[in-house]
C-alpha cells in the first residue's frame, strides 16, 4: 500500500483530467472551438511519449555501462509505452487536424516529424527482434536507442521550428500561450501531463515485472533440464 | 591514434583498389539510377522544374550512398574483424570508416551531379554552395550510415535492416541538405543559407558524436 500511493494519484488526476478536461470552461475561439480540449488530451500524449523516451535512453545507457538486463527491461518496456503514446499522438492529432486545418494529414512539419519519430522506434522494435541472443539483443538495441534518440531531438525539437508550422504557437499562429492559457487551462493542461505521465509509468513497470518474472521462470525450466 | 586511423584509411584504399568491381558497381549503380529516373520521368533537357530535379538528385544519392556504405563492416570476414578488434581501437576503426565513406559518398556525389548536369540539365545557380552543401551532406550521410551499417552487421537481416535503420535516422540531415541545395539552386544570397548550413553541422556534429562514443560498445559485442 505504501507504494501504491501513484497509482492512487494517477487515477485521481486521470478522472480529474477526464472530468474536468470534457465540462470546464474552454475559452471560446474561431476555429478552434471546443476542439481547444484536445490540448489536454493529444499535446498531453507528446509531453508523456517524450519523458518516457529521455528514461528509456537513460536506462540504455546505465545498460551499457553495467550490462545489467534488468536496465534494458526498463529501456525496452519504456520505449514501447511511448510508442503507445505516440500512435496515440498522432490519432488524436488527425482527428483534430480534420476539423481545424481541413484534413487529416496536411504535411504539416510537425506532423511529418513525429511520423519519422515514430518510424524510428518501429525500426528499433524491428532490430531488437531480428537479434535471437539475449545479451546482444540488449546491447545492439541499447545502441540504437540512443544513436534514434540523438536524431530525433533535433528531428522534433529544431526542424519544425525552422519552417512554418500550421501547429498553434508556430509560423505566425497564436499559441496557447497568446489566449488564458493560465486561468482554465492550465489548471487542466499540467495535471493531465502528469496523470497521462503516471499512466504510461504504469504501464511499463507491470510489463517490465512481467518480464523479470518470465526470465525467472525460463531460467528455472532451463536449469531444471540440465 | 592518428597513427592508426591513417593506417587503417590506407587499407580501405586499398582493399578497395584491389576489389574495383565494388567500387565499379557503385559507380555504375549512380550513372544506371540516373538515367532510369531520367527515363521515368521522361523529361527533355531543362524540361524538369528545379525543385523536382533537386529532390530527385538527393533521393538517388541517398539511395546510392545506402548501397556503397552498407557493404562497408559486411564485406569484412568474421576472422578479420576479429584481427582488427586486436590490434586497432574501436574509436580510430570508426573514424577512419567515416571519413573514408565520406570521401566514398563525395566521390558519388559528384559523379552523380556531373551525370545529372549532362542528362537532365543543370539548373544550379550557386555552385560554390551546391558543392559545399554536397561535402556537408556526405560528412552526414557517412556518419549516419556508417553506424547504422555497423549495428545491421551484427544483425542477420542486412540489406532491409539497413534501410528501415538509417532512413528515418538519416531524414534530419536529408532534410537540411535538400534545402540548402534548393537555395544553391535559386541562387539565393549566402546569408540566407547560414543558419541551415549551422544547423547541418549541428547535427553532423551530433550523429558523428554519438557514432564515435556508442562504436566501442557495439564492437565489443
Amino acid at each position: 500500500m505504501k507504494s501504491s500511493w501513484w497509482k492512487i494519484l494517477t487515477i485521481a488526476l486521470l478522472a480529474y483530467t477526464l472530468i474536468a478536461g470534457l465540462l470546464l470552461d474552454v475559452p471560446r475561439l474561431p476555429i478552434l472551438n471546443e476542439t481547444i480540449r484536445a490540448l489536454y488530451f493529444h499535446v498531453t500524449m507528446w509531453f508523456g511519449m517524450i519523458i518516457m523516451l529521455v528514461v528509456a535512453v537513460i536506462y540504455s545507457i546505465k545498460y551499457l555501462k553495467s550490462n545489467d538486463l534488468r536496465h534494458d527491461d526498463v529501456a525496452i518496456e519504456f520505449t514501447n509505452s511511448a510508442i503507445l503514446f505516440g500512435v496515440l499522438g498522432i490519432v488524436t492529432g488527425m482527428l483534430w487536424a480534420r476539423y481545424t486545418w481541413g484534413d487529416y494529414w496536411s504535411g504539416d512539419p510537425k506532423q511529418n516529424a513525429s511520423a519519422i519519430g515514430l518510424l524510428m522506434y518501429f525500426a528499433y522494435l524491428i532490430l531488437r527482434n531480428s537479434l535471437t541472443d539475449v545479451h546482444q539483443r540488449a546491447r545492439i538495441g541499447a545502441v540504437y536507442n540512443i544513436f534514434a534518440f540523438a536524431a530525433f531531438i533535433p528531428l522534433i525539437f529544431v526542424l519544425p521550428r525552422l519552417t512554418d508550422s500550421l501547429h498553434p504557437g508556430n509560423g505566425g499562429n497564436p499559441g496557447f500561450n497568446a489566449y488564458d492559457l493560465d486561468s482554465n487551462l492550465r489548471k487542466v493542461f499540467y495535471p493531465a501531463i502528469i496523470a497521462w505521465t503516471l499512466l504510461g509509468t504504469w504501464l511499463s513497470v507491470v510489463r517490465v515485472r512481467l518480464k523479470r518474472v518470465e526470465r525467472k521462470i525460463e531460467d528455472k525450466l532451463i536449469n531444471q533440464v540440465s | 591514434m592518428l597513427r592508426q586511423i591513417r593506417t587503417l584509411m590506407l587499407k580501405e584504399f586499398t582493399l578497395e583498389w584491389r576489389q574495383k568491381y565494388a567500387l565499379n558497381g557503385i559507380l555504375l549503380y549512380v550513372v544506371s539510377a540516373v538515367f532510369i529516373t531520367y527515363l521515368s520521368v521522361g523529361a527533355k533537357q531543362g524540361n524538369i522544374g528545379a525543385p523536382t530535379w533537386n529532390a530527385l538528385y538527393w533521393i538517388i544519392i541517398l539511395f546510392s550512398a545506402v548501397n556503397a556504405v552498407a557493404k562497408s563492416f559486411v564485406q569484412e570476414h568474421q576472422g578479420r574483424q576479429l584481427y582488427y578488434y586486436m590490434i586497432a581501437s574501436p574509436e580510430a576503426i570508426i573514424v577512419s570508416k567515416i571519413i573514408y565513406n565520406s570521401i566514398l559518398t563525395l566521390v558519388l556525389a559528384l559523379l552523380g551531379y556531373l551525370v545529372f548536369s549532362v542528362i537532365l540539365g543543370n539548373p544550379v545557380q550557386d555552385q560554390g554552395l551546391f558543392v559545399l552543401n554536397l561535402v556537408l551532406g556526405a560528412l552526414g550521410f557517412s556518419g549516419c550510415l556508417t553506424m547504422v551499417s555497423g549495428i545491421a552487421s551484427k544483425a542477420s537481416n542486412n540489406a532491409t535492416l539497413m534501410a528501415i535503420l538509417s532512413f528515418p535516422v538519416i531524414i534530419p540531415i536529408l532534410l537540411m541538405a535538400i534545402r540548402v541545395s534548393k537555395n544553391a539552386i535559386d541562387g539565393l544570397d549566402w546569408s540566407v543559407s547560414v543558419d541551415k548550413i549551422i544547423t547541418l553541422l549541428a547535427i553532423n556534429a551530433i550523429i558523428s558524436a554519438t557514432a564515435y562514443i556508442l562504436f566501442p560498445y557495439l564492437w565489443r559485442s
